[in-house]
């Protein structure tokens, strides 16, 4: 079926129109984080309506959460009473998750485009999977934002934002340049259910776990003491380690699925293509996050630097592999 | 001795070892994404060693082009399932002994924990602890009585967290062993067949170009099928890539020659599976077909593959190797067999120097050198079919006696009046042959660790504590306490749900807390 080179065009614009956003909500996010003030943890008010103090750190005593808002929290129930509409920062950070939204949805509408004029899966190729990775990763941050809003501490959890954005915007910027091949049929060995099922896996694992390497390497600057103004470490360790144990099993998911594609179409289900190989290492990697987060002495920093070079390995896999070496997953457009 | 053999085997499966062994598996794993590796491309091995000289050599020593099969590789896997086995048989026994034990003792001061409440309530004790059986149903609960009428409840719940942790585990290990029957059991061997109705038959090891057999396999005992290839067709976009390949097949089972031939269309990503073997298409190029007609009339057809040295366009090289006919003696033999050797563009430029511009056999055309002399076939030196041997035609045993192009129907004329006419070009495809009897059983693995794995990670293990003493006569003080057994992330919720549901709708009083 000839590609509907139209539905591509609008595709192509929907793209570029998300990144343009995604950069305007990385802009307020930056405004925000430089106009919010420095966490005072003293001086945040005990949420009414929590029963417990759940997990609380015993090095902060008598303060139920560490990360209570300074600012009043999106969902307060009842919120006190501001004077005269909210502080700069708040407007900004709130201008950037409207944005970040609305950016979700044209990079949701760009793939959905292509899908259409392409009659296929919309992630045959990097600059495709590219796009796709950036709206897991940036869906899965704006869960990840609403489940704090639930309970109340979105806030300081809303500052992550222009670290979530940044490595998104460089990947759509990457994507829509270097990475861009227009709209067409993928090559035989790619016309497959699987593909549907084999990479929408891989890329949903990808996005989970970039929110997951940008919480823990923020985590280790934290706990370093420096950016003081981010969410404790311990939120950070947190979103970091849901993040991980979510997308860990769609990664197994992703590999195997990838094996059983590869026994129908390469002849064998594991072939040491270096694809394959480095999606292992990758995997080992976050294994032994997991471990280290359930071994005295590993968790923290130790877990939390395994976590980043996990995702470093992810990155490595997206790129180097790519474009330097020649295996059999370089159909990419670009190798 | 006894104490440095267990204080070993502790160290081993020590959690600490297993996550070192993790890392310097994935360490050792890198060296075969990024460096060239003998079972995926042999020549580009060749091409590294020789850009970089001694360090080529040593790296190639050390395994290093073949890390999979290193033996450093090898140490550190099977130390890791020493170690995985070793931590998962104690589990396993500590879990069938924690599913048949009962819910701890309430601890005596449950302030202490993690997670804890308590409320004064207006019910006496048995109202709360009926309250308490009813919420905590799907909990396995144990009720004791404490001196003063004080009752306490132990509760505990998600035993699938360790069981799908174990099964994840067990399963990797099954998962291994399966792919070493793999190993011992299967084989795999590659053939090109031209898609001009020829045949093939996996009767024996000498049927194929090449094969890969597992330890255990010694080529008689092959699954008996014969393929026929009828025909093949690819279609390429305009830019050259292609967009479907499919070879007309047809297959017989059992033994040779012995029924209808069944009807396949074999494409990528839909394998032939028959006889419990898969036939994969794994490529595919063009066979020159030329007509060579001798001054006494006789003719010889020569019909061999090329193979593609653009995959882009298909520009195709090769030899075609002919014995004159009606020659008795050998030293006749050694001056007068002919080879046809070139270029073979599917779709020509049209210039004078033959290119292609496209992969389909829109305008074919070749450029051929014709050698007169000795093929050296009779030598007893293994010579490639895509290539004459250089080293004949250096030493002038060899020696060309024309170079022209041709298109289909157009022939050259030698010097002694043989012609040689160029007929057009069949397709050929190659074949792979698959036979691993244990792959079944590494899916079944793969599967049961990835529910394994999800259970792990979505169940948590946690325990509940709820101590009620009375109080005034109808009332009672109600004091709950939580712990999750792994991660305490996620139990919060939970936790303040069942003080919510316990506590806080029994009686709407404040609940004191402490965090």
């Amino acid at each position: 079926m000839p590609v509907d080179m139209l539905l591509a065009r609008y595709g192509d614009l929907a793209f570029d129109s998300a990144l343009a956003v995604y950069v305007l909500a990385m802009l307020l996010h930056a405004a925000e984080f430089s106009l919010g003030r420095r966490l005072a943890p003293l001086a945040a008010p005990a949420p009414v309506g929590v029963l417990v103090g759940a997990g609380a750190p015993a090095t902060v005593p008598a303060v139920p959460h560490p990360d209570a808002p300074a600012v009043p929290p999106l969902a307060h129930p009842d919120p006190p009473a501001v004077p005269s509409g909210r502080p700069p920062a708040e407007r900004a950070g709130r201008m950037a998750v409207a944005l970040t939204v609305l950016g979700v949805l044209l990079n949701a509408g760009s793939l959905a485009l292509r899908g259409l004029a392409a009659h296929r899966p919309p992630w045959g190729n990097m600059y495709e999977f590219s796009g796709a990775i950036c709206l897991v990763a940036v869906v899965a941050w704006l869960v990840v934002l609403y489940r704090h809003t639930r309970s109340g501490r979105a806030a300081v959890l809303r500052r992550l934002g222009l670290y979530v954005l940044l490595p998104v915007v460089v990947l759509m910027l990457l994507a829509g340049t270097v990475l861009y091949v227009p709209a067409a049929p993928v090559m035989p060995a790619l016309q497959s259910y699987w593909l549907a099922i084999h990479v929408s896996a891989a890329s949903v694992a990808s996005g989970i776990l970039l929110v997951a390497g940008v919480s823990s390497t923020l985590f280790v600057l934290r706990s370093s003491g420096r950016l003081a103004r981010l969410p404790s470490a311990d939120a950070l360790d947190r979103v970091a380690y849901r993040a991980t144990t979510l997308a860990f099993p769609v990664w197994t998911f992703a590999i195997m699925t990838g094996a059983i594609w590869a026994e129908s179409a390469w002849g064998k289900y594991w072939g040491w293509d270096p694809k394959e190989t480095t999606a292992l290492i990758a995997w080992v990697a976050y294994a032994a996050y997991l471990h280290a987060r359930a071994t005295a002495g590993w968790r923290g920093r130790p877990a939390a630097v395994i976590n980043v070079i996990g995702f470093a390995v992810m990155l490595f896999n997206l790129f180097f592999i790519n474009f330097v070496t020649t295996g059999l997953h370089s159909y990419a457009g670009v190798g | 001795m006894l104490a440095y053999l267990r204080n070993s085997w502790r160290g081993l499966t020590s959690m600490r070892t297993a996550l070192v062994l993790l890392f310097l598996l994935a360490l050792a794993a890198l060296p075969g994404a990024l460096l060239p590796q003998y079972p995926l491309n042999a020549s580009k091995v060749a091409d590294y060693k020789t850009a970089h000289g001694l360090w080529g050599t040593l790296l190639d020593k050390l395994g290093f082009f073949n890390v999979f099969a290193a033996p450093w590789f090898a140490a550190i896997y099977l130390l890791l399932s020493v170690s995985l086995i070793g931590c998962v048989v104690p589990r396993s026994v500590d879990h069938l002994r924690a599913l048949r034990s009962e819910p701890v003792p309430t601890p005596r001061n449950l302030s202490r924990l993690p997670h804890h409440a308590s409320s004064v309530v207006d019910v006496p004790v048995d109202g709360v602890l009926a309250t308490a059986r009813a919420r905590l149903r799907g909990w396995r609960t144990r009720v004791r009585e404490e001196p003063g009428g004080v009752a306490t409840v132990s509760a505990e719940k998600g035993f699938l967290h360790e069981a799908g942790n174990l099964a994840f585990h067990v399963s990797l290990i099954g998962l291994l062993v399966g792919i070493a029957l793999g190993k011992l059991f299967g084989y795999e061997g590659q053939v090109i067949v031209l898609a001009d109705g020829s045949q093939f038959c996996n009767s024996g090891i000498l049927g194929y170009d090449s094969f890969t057999a597992g330890l255990k396999v010694d080529g008689t005992d092959l699954a008996p099928f014969c393929l026929k290839v009828d025909s093949f067709a690819a279609h390429y976009l305009p830019s050259g890539e292609s967009s479907s390949f499919a070879a007309q097949l047809g297959y017989q089972t059992g033994t040779v020659e012995s029924g209808p031939w069944t009807p396949y269309t074999l494409e990528v990503n839909h394998p032939l599976r028959v006889e419990g073997d898969r036939v994969y298409l794994l490529g595919h190029g063009y066979a020159p077909k030329f007509t060579v007609t001798f001054p006494d009339g006789a003719q010889r057809v020569g019909l061999v593959q090329w193979r593609a040295v653009d995959g882009n366009t298909l520009l195709s090289e090769g030899a075609v190797k002919i014995d004159p006919p009606g020659v008795t003696s050998e030293a006749v033999r050694r001056r007068s067999q002919l080879a046809i050797t070139g270029l073979f563009a599917p779709t020509s430029s049209g210039g004078a120097l033959v290119t292609s511009i496209y992969p389909a056999p829109d305008n074919p055309e070749v450029a051929v050198d014709v050698y007169r002399g000795d093929l050296g076939l009779d030598s007893g030196r293994p010579q490639s079919i895509f290539s004459i041997d250089q080293g004949l035609v250096d030493s002038g045993r060899l020696v060309r006696v024309a170079r022209q192009n041709l298109r289909p129907g157009q022939q050259l004329r030698l010097d002694d009046g043989t012609t040689v006419r160029f007929d057009g070009a069949e397709q050929w495809v190659s074949l792979q042959v698959s036979h691993d009897p244990a792959q079944t059983s590494v899916l079944v693995f793969a599967v049961l660790a990835l529910v394994g794995l999800v259970c792990s990670l979505t169940v948590k293990r946690r325990r509940f504590w709820l101590r009620v003493s009375p109080r005034d006569g109808t009332g009672s003080v109600v004091e709950v306490g939580g712990l999750a057994r792994t991660d305490q992330a996620g139990y919060g919720e939970e936790f303040t749900r069942l003080c919510r549901d316990l506590i806080g709708l029994q009686a709407r009083k404040e609940v004191e807390h402490a965090g």
